[in-house]
């Protein structure tokens, strides 16, 4: 029971293909782990145990049948509750969306159904992934499974969480400024926001469309890749989605080749407001890359500096258009409908009611950069410097192949600990938001503890150049995996289930 | 630059959330120092400098003109607040006095 828990994806999706295991073992497994755990960890909003044993008998059926099967056919999956799926709740952590039910599946969804993968549930989030810690989830908060009084990391921080706490062996994320790669990084698990376009937003409840990316979550590189095969490429249902071959992300991931590749590290992105441990791996991470045969360059970004700013420009503006739907008509909560109110009252008491803090924030923020007056200093300013922070990206890919990073400035916070204090919040992606804002790929990868918590490293990659963030990635596991004798989240694993390796 | 309790409020009226005076208090320092945080990006580009609102050089996608399935009115009145008559059912359009 504990080795299908342990295994990786990859493994899972062999050993049901030669006969070893059933899907409905593998499964009925994770549901008992989830059973076990979740109730500390709190990763899932939603678990259907009967629809996941119902699935993983259907695989198991059609494998003894002899139907060809794809090699996560049978692998249980966690989904964030933001893509939507028939037959069971979508709430995107919001109450405004409490007990909704979409009438269809998000391409994504669609495409791991078809894989044959088995979804376990949807996980926790910030309140329409607006956050980086999940305490903006209208529901509750998700434990960190390294040190259950620290986050998760958000938004996708039930994601991680599910991972590291080897509830799945796969999870989807969305990326608009972070939200897969920095709960990663503070989980100790791998994360890829793929290029922008590279994956459907179809059916993903939108947060700020020009940024926002569906994404693998695994906690292996190799598992990361095999799920970005299943879910990318070409949708008709998304005007921007891009109609170009899906990336080698598997043979990359597979090689793991990096000698000849020139590495670029961005000076902005590290110093000040940088934590001594989380530099001290990330050095450690770029050296074992060199070790690996890359060539380890330094870079400079200067309009990075920017991008934090204009991206809580952006990102709001856009958040403050998209969420004008949730307007109490056609679904979702209704507050004040007794006779005596209008509809536009009717609409101001219920997202009064339904939408959180921070969620409010934002759309105020965005009201406010697109009012007329404000909008050429404010949105328009904001979209300038977007360019310059793309300009940035083109002149280093010029001389490198990716760039490197830390993923985020600091360990896991404590819970609580910047709740009060948005700016401390936003910070937290401080290196992630750049990728967003140029729609190249980019990925987090464990790097090692620091305070016996994880550290993530990032890697950048040109647009549909998403192989070379798994090649990065890969390199890095097999080089530290020697060291450690296995990924990092083995030694969590080892360290809660006797002895430190 | 200054943002006001009444000025929040308006904006607030304008994006069509109700917050009660607790949340309006709380609200104002806190967007005041976001909006302070975020202003060095007005300074940083000239006019020289094109806007991005997008990562992706595109041009409006069509697809045929064809005749689709698509979802039955009761999977989309499913999730409906009210719903009279297969229609969704809406509170009236005009205030008081109007």
């Amino acid at each position: 029971m504990s080795a299908l828990l342990q295994s990786s994806a990859a493994e899972l999706g062999r050993a049901m293909a030669s006969g070893q295991v059933s899907s409905r073992e593998v499964t009925q497994a994770h549901l008992d782990r989830i059973h076990a755990v979740d109730g500390d960890v709190r990763a899932f909003l939603h678990v259907d145990a009967e629809r996941a044993l119902a699935a993983a008998d259907a695989v198991d059926a059609r494998r003894a049948a002899g139907a060809e099967l794809g090699p996560l056919a049978g692998v249980p999956i966690a989904i964030k509750d933001i893509f939507c799926m028939t037959g069971a709740p979508t709430t995107v952590g919001s109450r405004i969306l409490e007990g909704w039910q979409p009438p269809y599946n998000a391409t994504v969804t669609q495409r791991v159904l078809d894989a044959g993968l088995v979804v376990l549930g949807k996980t926790n989030l910030d309140e329409f992934a607006m956050g980086s810690s999940t305490e903006n989830s209208g529901y509750f908060t998700t434990h960190n499974p390294w040190d259950r009084d620290r986050i998760p990391g958000g938004s996708g921080g039930g994601s991680a969480a599910a991972l590291a706490a080897f509830e799945a062996p796969l999870a989807l994320g969305t990326d608009t400024g972070g939200s897969i790669r920095q709960p990663a990084s503070v989980t100790g698990t791998v994360g890829v926001k793929p290029t922008y376009g590279g994956t459907s937003r179809y059916g993903v409840v939108a947060m700020a469309s020009s940024l926002d990316q569906p994404g693998p979550c695994g906690r292996t590189v190799l598992d990361t890749a095999l799920l970005h095969q299943v879910i990318a490429g070409w949708d008709p249902m998304d005007s921007t989605s891009i109609n170009a071959p899906v990336p080698d992300v598997v043979g990359a991931a597979r090689r793991a080749d990096v000698s000849g590749l020139r590495l670029g590290v961005v000076r902005e992105l590290g110093g000040e407001g940088y934590e001594p441990g989380v530099e001290q791996r990330f050095r450690e991470a770029v050296d074992a890359l060199a070790a690996a045969g890359a060539e380890i360059v330094e870079v400079s970004c200067p309009n990075f500096r920017y991008a934090l700013g204009a991206y809580y420009l952006i990102m709001p503006s856009e958040v403050s258009s998209n969420l004008a739907r949730f307007d109490a008509m056609r679904y979702g909560l209704r507050v004040g409908d007794d006779g005596s109110h209008s509809a536009e009252e009717v609409m101001a008491l219920t997202r009064g009611a339904g939408f959180g803090a921070e969620v409010k924030r934002r759309i105020i923020i965005g009201t406010y950069a697109l009012s007329s007056g404000y909008y050429d200093a404010y949105y328009g300013s904001a979209q300038k410097a977007r360019t310059l922070i793309a300009g940035d990206f083109e002149a280093a890919f010029e001389t490198c192949d990716a760039l490197l990073s830390p993923s985020t400035p600091t360990t896991a916070f404590r819970i609580g600990e910047r709740t009060d204090d948005p700016l401390a919040m936003y910070a937290a992606d401080l290196c992630t938001i750049p990728s967003n804002m140029a729609g190249n790929a980019a990925g987090s990868f464990p790097c090692g503890l620091a305070d016996g918590l994880p550290v993530g490293l990032q890697v950048m990659a040109p647009v549909l150049a998403d192989d070379r963030v798994y090649a990065v990635g890969a390199a890095l596991e097999r080089e530290l995996a020697a060291r450690w004798g296995g990924v990092l989240t083995d030694r969590l694993w080892a360290r809660q289930n006797g002895g430190e390796q | 630059m200054a943002l006001t309790t009444a000025e929040v409020a308006r904006l607030a009226a304008l994006a069509r959330i109700e917050l009660s005076e607790d949340e309006l208090a709380r609200l104002a320092p806190q967007l005041e120092v976001i909006l302070e945080s975020v202003a060095q990006v007005t300074e940083v580009a000239g006019d020289d400098v094109a806007p991005m609102s997008h990562p992706l050089p595109l041009t409006n996608v069509f697809r045929a003109d064809e005749v689709r399935p698509s979802l039955a009115a009761e999977q989309v009145l499913a999730a409906a607040p009210a719903v009279e008559d297969e229609r969704f059912r809406v509170p009236r359009i005009l205030g008081e006095g109007q």
